[in-house]
């Protein structure tokens, strides 16, 4: 999975702790992980000590396909950080379990073209010690 | 079915200038509404020994908290035996249930509950702030966000705008809900705003006019969203036996909806198109014999537009994913519709007074007091939701007999 050029003059970074660290610097090795209960196979996200699906504790960070599908999605155009250039944030769900989504951007996709189901995959923009995981059509 | 929420009656409301960039503290607003509620209560602030309020201070700007209870409690001198403030629960109509279950339960007689809001003043001429670029959260932008938004605002997600246009959006696609449905909301507020003279935007709108304001956040435009001003609203919850003292109908409370049994996160809730509403709208109806075919007047939150459409559909106006069709050309949701909807003119053309302004509205429009914009006929029952997201409430509310 490729690095991306920065999109965004700015993006407020995740302050990175034990319990986020994985989630957030997955990109370094140009994998996507999720924390995944190792009893049941639940992925857990955000990260949470127990495994709110079966009580497992042995929780470890996994990787997955990296492919999804836009649930749903808006265009904003308010310049709350002061760049009033139009993107696209996307909901987008994992293929690896039903519900498992993550709020990001869609990059590279001209903003008519951003519809709900449209196939995408995680490329990553690397900002100091944070791997933001973003996403890109996926083309056939 | 119980009868605890019908030992509480709200028996006085009150409320202050509200208006843009006012340039009155938070407190003096505040001071203003309570006694004003107090005084309709028939009640002196002796009498006063409860306190609610919804969020408190301390949990961001001055201009969204208003001033806590404590500093409330000091500058009224009230002497209590039950006071409560947060931001967590069921939306920001949880301070009136809390005073409820205050009342019901015997620790208190007579509650003020309040939320006021500066947001106007406190934005001056700048823009709308996010969280996380708000003109306070410098440390943020530089050291990082923790806590649940780390999730959204590292993706230029930063305002409930973002996150709802989203939810928006999923209905537009799972049930074919149109932009000119949406309309209808902002149109509808706009009207009854030109009956309210309290009301901040009172020229008339169309649906041109709707669709040439700027987008914020597609599908939401400029009209899809409230409109900040500075204002405080007040009422008191008090036993339910102090209703024959009062000179005024008592409002009674029938049935309150606190339940969140979804996820509690903007992006992992399992159903996108309703997230908490379903909760608390289901749950209302299970403490009460009356039904949605009862309700007189709904007060639905709008603090976007496609809020109240979510309401219209929790608390069983219409079906699941059928709000649009049931607002299309507005006619159904008019104050001389079968479900007249925000009749002050709501957060969109009344004023982001955020929950309170609609819990306010219910007890005018259930007293017969609302003037020009009065529904006709005898209103006997309204409904009050607040909140949005992963965050709901609501109320059913009654005129008492």
């Amino acid at each position: 999975m490729a690095e991306v050029e920065a999109d965004a003059r700015f993006r407020v970074p995740p302050a990175l702790s034990d319990e986020n660290r994985s989630f957030w610097t997955s990109g370094a090795e140009g994998t996507l992980r999720f924390l995944r209960c190792q009893a049941c196979g639940y992925y857990l996200h955000p990260p949470s000590p127990r495994c709110p699906n079966c009580g497992g504790t042995e929780l470890v960070p996994e990787g997955v396909s990296g492919r999804g599908t836009i649930h749903s999605f808006t265009v904003n155009h308010q310049a709350w950080d002061g760049d009033d250039t139009p993107y696209a944030i996307v909901l987008v769900e994992m293929p690896e379990q039903v519900g498992l989504r993550l709020t990001s951007n869609l990059v590279g996709c001209p903003l008519d073209e951003v519809h709900i189901g449209l196939p995408v995959r995680v490329v990553f923009e690397h900002r100091g010690d944070v791997w933001f995981p973003l996403f890109e059509r996926d083309e056939p | 079915m119980t009868d605890f929420e019908r030992r509480s009656i709200i028996s006085g409301i009150g409320q202050s200038a509200v208006g843009r960039r006012l340039g009155r503290t938070g407190i003096d607003l505040t001071i203003e509404s309570a006694l004003a509620a107090v005084a309709d209560a028939g009640l002196d602030l002796t009498d006063i020994d409860g306190l609610a309020s919804y969020p408190g201070a301390g949990i961001g700007g001055e201009g969204f908290t208003g001033p806590g209870t404590p500093e409330v409690q000091d500058a009224l001198r009230l002497n209590l035996n039950w006071h409560s403030g947060g931001l967590e629960g069921a939306a920001q109509i949880a301070a009136v249930i809390n005073a409820v279950m205050a009342v019901g339960a015997g620790l208190a007689r007579h509650v003020l509950v309040y939320r006021t809001v500066t947001e106007s003043t406190e934005q001056g001429s700048g823009g709308r702030a996010g969280i996380g670029v708000g003109s306070g959260d410098a440390g943020v932008a530089t050291k990082g966000i923790g806590g649940p938004f780390q999730w959204s605002i590292p993706f230029r997600a930063y305002s409930a705008a973002n996150w709802l246009a989203m939810s928006a959006q999923r209905h537009f696609h799972e049930f074919g809900t149109t932009p000119d449905q949406l309309a209808m909301i902002a149109l509808n507020a706009r009207r009854n705003a030109g009956r309210n003279p309290n009301a901040i935007y009172r020229d008339p709108m169309t649906l041109a006019d709707y669709h040439a304001s700027r987008m914020i956040s597609s599908p939401f435009h400029l009209f899809d969203c409230d409109a900040p001003v500075d204002g405080s609203t007040a009422l008191v919850v008090s036993r339910v036996e102090h209703a024959s003292a009062l000179d005024h109908p008592a409002v009674g409370v029938e049935a309150m909806g606190t339940a969140l049994r979804g996820r509690p996160s903007w992006d992992q809730f399992d159903d996108m198109t309703t997230m908490a509403a379903r909760d608390a709208g289901a749950q209302l109806w299970t403490r009460t014999d009356l039904t949605p075919a009862d309700v007189d007047v709904a007060e639905l939150y709008d603090g976007f537009s496609f809020l109240t459409m979510v309401w219209l559909e929790a608390l069983g106006f219409c079906g699941k994913g059928e709000s649009g069709p049931f607002i299309e050309g507005g006619g159904r949701i008019a104050l001389e519709g079968e479900l007249p909807v925000n009749t002050h003119g709501g957060q969109h053309s009344a004023g982001r007074l955020h929950g309170f302004g609609h819990i306010h509205e219910a007890c005018v429009q259930l007293r017969g007091e609302g003037g020009e914009r009065q529904v006709g006929g005898s209103v006997e029952v309204a409904a009050v939701a607040n909140g949005g997201g992963p965050i709901a409430g609501a109320m059913l509310l009654t005129r008492h007999r």
